[in-house]
Formats: C-alpha cells, sequence, structure tokens
C-alpha cells in the first residue's frame, strides 16, 4: 500500500558529515559493488567500455567550491548524494502499483521491482535525485540502506551496516537510529547542527548532512590585506633596499 | 523535463476524446438523439481518442505488461485514480455505443450520459493532478494547471463535436460560435497568464539543497559522473527555455488565434465552407495543444538539477 504508515519509532539513516569528506568516491563504490549483487542488482551499467558510459548508481558524490565569505574562506565542498529515507515520501505516495513502500517497522524507503511498471513518477517525485531508472531492467532502482547488510546474521557483526559507510576512510558517513534520542548518531547531529536538505519542500528526509566546521583560519584574503609596513622605522639599510626593490 | 512523445499524445488525445464524450453526453442530455448516427460516430471517435491515447501511455513504461497493477493504489496516487477513472469511463460509453450499434431503444439513457459527463472531467483532473502534485517541479504545481489541462480537452473535444455535425451540413448556431471563441480566447489569456508566472518561479536554492547557510555562494567544481545519466537526461532538459518565445507564440497562434479567426470567418458566412472551416479549426487547435503539452513537460524545471 503506497499510503504512508504513521511515522515510525525507528529511523534508520546515514549521517554525512561535509566536514571530513574528501570526496574519494569510495561510498560510490563500494555502494555499486555491493548492490550489483545484493536485493536490488543487476545495477545495470550500458556502454561500460565504449563512448558514452552510463548506469544506475546508488550514490553519487558532487564537488563545489564555495566562495569565501568575511571571516570565512573559499573552500571545496565534496557531498554524497544518495536516498534520505524521507518521513514524508512522495516517492511512495505517487506510485499507482504499490512498488514503492516505505518499511513502517525501520523506515526505509524501498522498491519491491516485480511490481514496477517503470511509470518513473517517483522519481520525478523525488528533489534530492535518489531514484535511477534502468532502461535495461525497465524498473526504477534506489538505495536499500543496504537492508541486506544491517540485518544479515550471516556476515560479522561489525560488517552489519550500509556498505557506503563501512568503506568511507574519513568516517564522514555514519548509519544509526534517527529516531532514538540516545543512540550516538542522534547525539552527533544534536552536537555538529546536522540539517535536512531542501526543509521548504517539508518532505521530512531522515538522513541529515553536518555542514563544514567554521574554518579557524579565518578568511585569508583579508590577513593579507591588513598587512602594513611602515618604512620610516626601518634601519637605514633595509630602508635603502625598500626603496630599490620598490621602484 | 524531458519531453516524453507518448505522454504528449497520450494527455492530448485522451483530453480531446474525453472532451469530445463530455460535449456529446451534454447535448444529448439537453436535446435527447436527435441523430443516432452521428451520436455513434461522435461516440465512437471519442473511444478510439481515448484508447489510442491510453495505450500511447503506456509506451511510457518500462514494463507495459504490468500495466494492470496501476488501478490499485487509488487511495494515494493521482496516476492510479486515473487508471481508475479512465477504466470506469469505458462502462458508460460501452453501454451508450452498444445500445445504439444494435439499434435499440435507449435504457438508463440519462443516467449513462450523466455518468459519462462526470467520469470524463474526474479523468481529465487526475491526469493533470498526477503532475500537479509533484513538488520539485514548481511549474507544474502553478494553480492553472488543472483548469488548463480541463479547456484543452474542452476545446479540442468541443471542435471535434461540432466538425462531427458538419459532416451533414447545417448551420452552427451562433451562440455556440461565440461560447468557441470565449472559450479559446479564455484559454488564450490563461496560459499567457501561466507562462509569464513561470518565468518568475524559482527553485529552491543550491544552498538549501546542499545543508548551507543562505548566503554561501556555491558553484559547481566536478561534476559525479562524466557522462550523462538518467537524472541529467530525464530532469535537465534546456531546450525548450532556449527556443521558448517561439514555441508560446507558435502554440498560442495555433490553439488561439486561427480557430477564432476560423469561428469568426463561419459567424460573418453561414452556409459557407463551415464543415471544411471546422476541420481546419480542429486540426490547428490540436496541434497548438501538442506544441503546448511538449512545452508544459520541456520547459518544466526540476529542483534535482541544483545539484548539476
Amino acid at each position: 500500500m503506497t499510503t504512508l504508515a504513521p511515522p515510525s519509532k525507528k529511523k534508520l539513516g546515514l549521517v554525512i558529515d561535509l566536514d571530513t569528506c574528501v570526496g574519494c568516491h569510495a561510498c560510490a563504490v563500494a555502494c555499486k559493488e555491493w548492490n550489483a549483487g545484493g536485493m536490488a542488482a543487476p545495477l545495470t551499467d550500458e556502454n561500460p567500455y565504449a563512448a558514452d558510459p552510463h548506469g544506475v548508481w546508488f550514490n553519487r558524490v558532487h564537488s563545489y567550491t564555495i566562495d569565501a565569505l568575511e571571516d570565512q574562506p573559499e573552500m571545496t565542498l565534496h557531498f554524497p548524494r544518495s536516498c534520505l529515507h524521507c518521513e514524508q515520501a512522495p516517492c511512495v505516495t505517487v506510485c499507482p502499483t504499490g512498488a514503492s513502500y516505505k518499511r513502517a517497522e525501520d523506515g526505509i524507503v524501498l522498491i519491491d521491482e516485480d511490481k514496477c511498471i517503470g511509470c518513473k513518477l517517483c522519481s520525478w517525485a523525488c528533489p534530492y535525485g535518489a531514484r535511477e531508472y534502468s532502461h535495461v531492467e525497465g524498473v526504477m532502482k534506489k538505495c536499500t540502506l543496504c537492508v541486506d547488510r544491517i540485518y544479515n546474521e550471516n556476515i560479522p557483526e561489525e560488517s552489519r551496516k550500509p556498505a557506503c559507510v563501512q568503506a568511507c576512510p574519513t568516517r564522514a558517513r555514519h548509519f544509526g537510529d534517527l529516531g532514538d534520542e540516545e543512540s550516538d548518531i542522534f547525539k552527533l547531529v544534536k552536537d555538529r547542527g546536522g540539517v535536512e536538505l531542501m526543509p521548504e519542500l517539508g518532505y521530512q528526509p531522515v538522513n541529515r548532512y553536518l555542514p563544514p566546521r567554521e574554518r579557524r583560519a579565518g578568511s585569508i584574503q583579508k590577513e593579507i590585506k591588513e598587512e602594513t609596513l611602515d618604512t620610516e622605522k626601518l634601519p637605514p639599510m633595509l630602508r635603502w633596499l625598500d626603496r630599490v626593490l620598490s621602484r | 523535463m524531458h519531453p516524453a512523445f507518448s505522454v504528449i499524445f497520450f494527455t492530448t488525445l485522451s483530453g480531446m476524446g474525453y472532451g469530445l464524450w463530455f460535449f456529446i453526453a451534454c447535448q444529448t442530455l439537453i436535446t435527447g438523439v436527435e441523430n443516432a448516427k452521428q451520436n455513434l460516430i461522435g461516440l465512437v471517435l471519442g473511444f478510439i481518442l481515448v484508447s489510442v491515447g491510453l495505450l500511447s501511455s503506456t509506451m511510457h513504461l518500462g514494463k507495459p505488461l504490468r500495466a494492470w497493477r496501476a488501478f490499485s493504489q487509488w487511495r494515494s496516487s493521482w496516476l492510479s485514480r486515473e487508471g481508475v477513472f479512465a477504466i470506469a469511463c469505458y462502462i458508460p460509453a460501452s453501454l451508450w455505443i452498444a445500445q445504439l450499434m444494435l439499434q435499440r431503444e435507449l435504457i438508463a439513457f440519462s443516467m449513462l450520459a450523466v455518468l459519462l459527463v462526470l467520469l470524463s472531467i474526474a479523468t481529465v483532473i487526475c491526469t493533470a493532478m498526477i503532475y500537479g502534485s509533484l513538488k520539485p517541479i514548481p511549474a507544474w504545481q502553478h494553480r492553472f494547471v488543472v483548469l488548463i489541462y480541463l479547456l484543452f480537452a474542452l476545446l479540442t473535444g468541443s471542435l471535434l463535436n461540432i466538425a462531427i455535425s458538419e459532416l451533414e451540413p447545417s448551420p452552427i448556431s451562433e451562440y455556440l460560435l461565440f461560447a468557441l471563441i470565449l472559450l479559446a480566447i479564455f484559454l488564450g489569456v490563461i496560459k499567457k497568464r501561466y507562462w509569464k508566472d513561470i518565468d518568475l518561479q524559482v527553485l529552491p536554492s543550491r544552498a538549501s539543497a546542499l545543508g548551507l547557510k543562505p548566503d554561501q555562494v556555491v558553484t559547481v567544481f566536478e561534476r559525479p559522473h562524466t557522462e550523462a545519466n538518467y537524472l541529467t537526461k530525464e530532469m535537465g532538459f534546456v531546450l525548450a527555455r532556449k527556443h521558448s518565445k517561439k514555441l508560446r507564440l507558435m502554440s498560442l497562434v495555433l490553439f488561439c488565434w486561427l480557430p477564432v479567426f476560423l469561428f469568426v470567418v463561419t459567424w460573418a458566412l453561414p452556409y459557407v465552407f463551415s464543415g471544411y472551416l471546422m476541420f481546419a479549426a480542429i486540426f490547428f487547435a490540436y496541434l497548438g495543444a501538442v506544441v503546448e503539452r511538449w512545452l508544459f513537460f520541456a520547459e518544466a524545471r526540476h529542483a534535482v538539477m541544483q545539484y548539476y
């Protein structure tokens, strides 16, 4: 049923630290590797070795530059983008077949690919670009929050987290229950001022992003501008040098 | 948004079919069946248009054979509701057509006609709401979207209805021509207002999309992928906005100015070529509707492109 159940108490999701993400794409590659054989398999690629390779990925890492502000230097921002497992998920409610659903027990948004008719409406309803359509399969694909890892009793307990989280070399990705106020991940969001993306649309995403910390150095350009030199106070030798070099 | 021709033909053709059914049912409710042959031609033509449109819409699907599943989620999904109403329309239409074909005295005729009127309108509203309910696309959230879908269905449907009645040349009532002129002009005005409004719309900012502060100016340094992907192909369609002025004018001339000109000629010169003029008007209006629908999809911006 594509009508949403009342919000679950357990809200499994990701918290992504934009301060420590270095944009290495390890999460995206690990995601592709796991899910190419997981419940959402296959993650088809078209023309993988030809001129125009393209395919389905659940995780895309964007890189941006942020202009300098009054007190902050210019900086690079790496931004991994994937499904946010929204509380109010229109990708679920617009689905005409019931293929899209949000699990009542933990809030994970999934697709039953055997029911999907490939109408693409759910991808239109998502402002975060979380859903990618496979022309080869004729069905929609999306992040499963590695539902086939996190509850998987056949793998070691320390591996029971999403592939992207496990792969991250800078620990910029965190996984946990954002509905539990006692959880480490909830406290992390609180401490670091974690934010929702595009809150104005009212989708209430579960995933949070931790904005980059303020840079202690402040604005570098500002410091350079403030440097002054009173040549009158220099010893005669250096004053002469300054005069010669200033010519 | 990428304008898929399957969806453009679906919305315009089935819209015209529902408009035609609407007018035939209304007209017959008022005057009774005056001409059973024309009544039958109109209903069957509506049947064909609606069916071709619906079949065309399944071309858009990745798994057309599973389309029957789309009738299940009418509680939440406008697409599902559209499917349910579209099928429901066939019931009164088929019963009506069957009775006419068997040349029987019509049974429960007024109930069939009322049902056909209501279900046709409901289907067109649902079609518009499929798009009108999508928040990431502000252009489709505009308050006139449902009205515009309805007016296009009514304009093209009424033109077709008149063209059919002109198969046996007869004078077209002045009131009807006047109503058509008003309908076409009203649609033109509404559409111009819509275009003016969507030019002023803004998407959520890139800073908001990235969870940054509003004063932070962010520019793309590197895309996640070197080639196009599904998102950039489906949601990053630029061509229409580049040529929007010319295309909008073309559409307006076709669905509004030319038909209005033809109505005025018909009015001024009754008994002269009115059948041909009406067929020309329906041709232009339909072309205009196709251009308009193409623009409706192709001009709309999607919030996800703020990431690119």
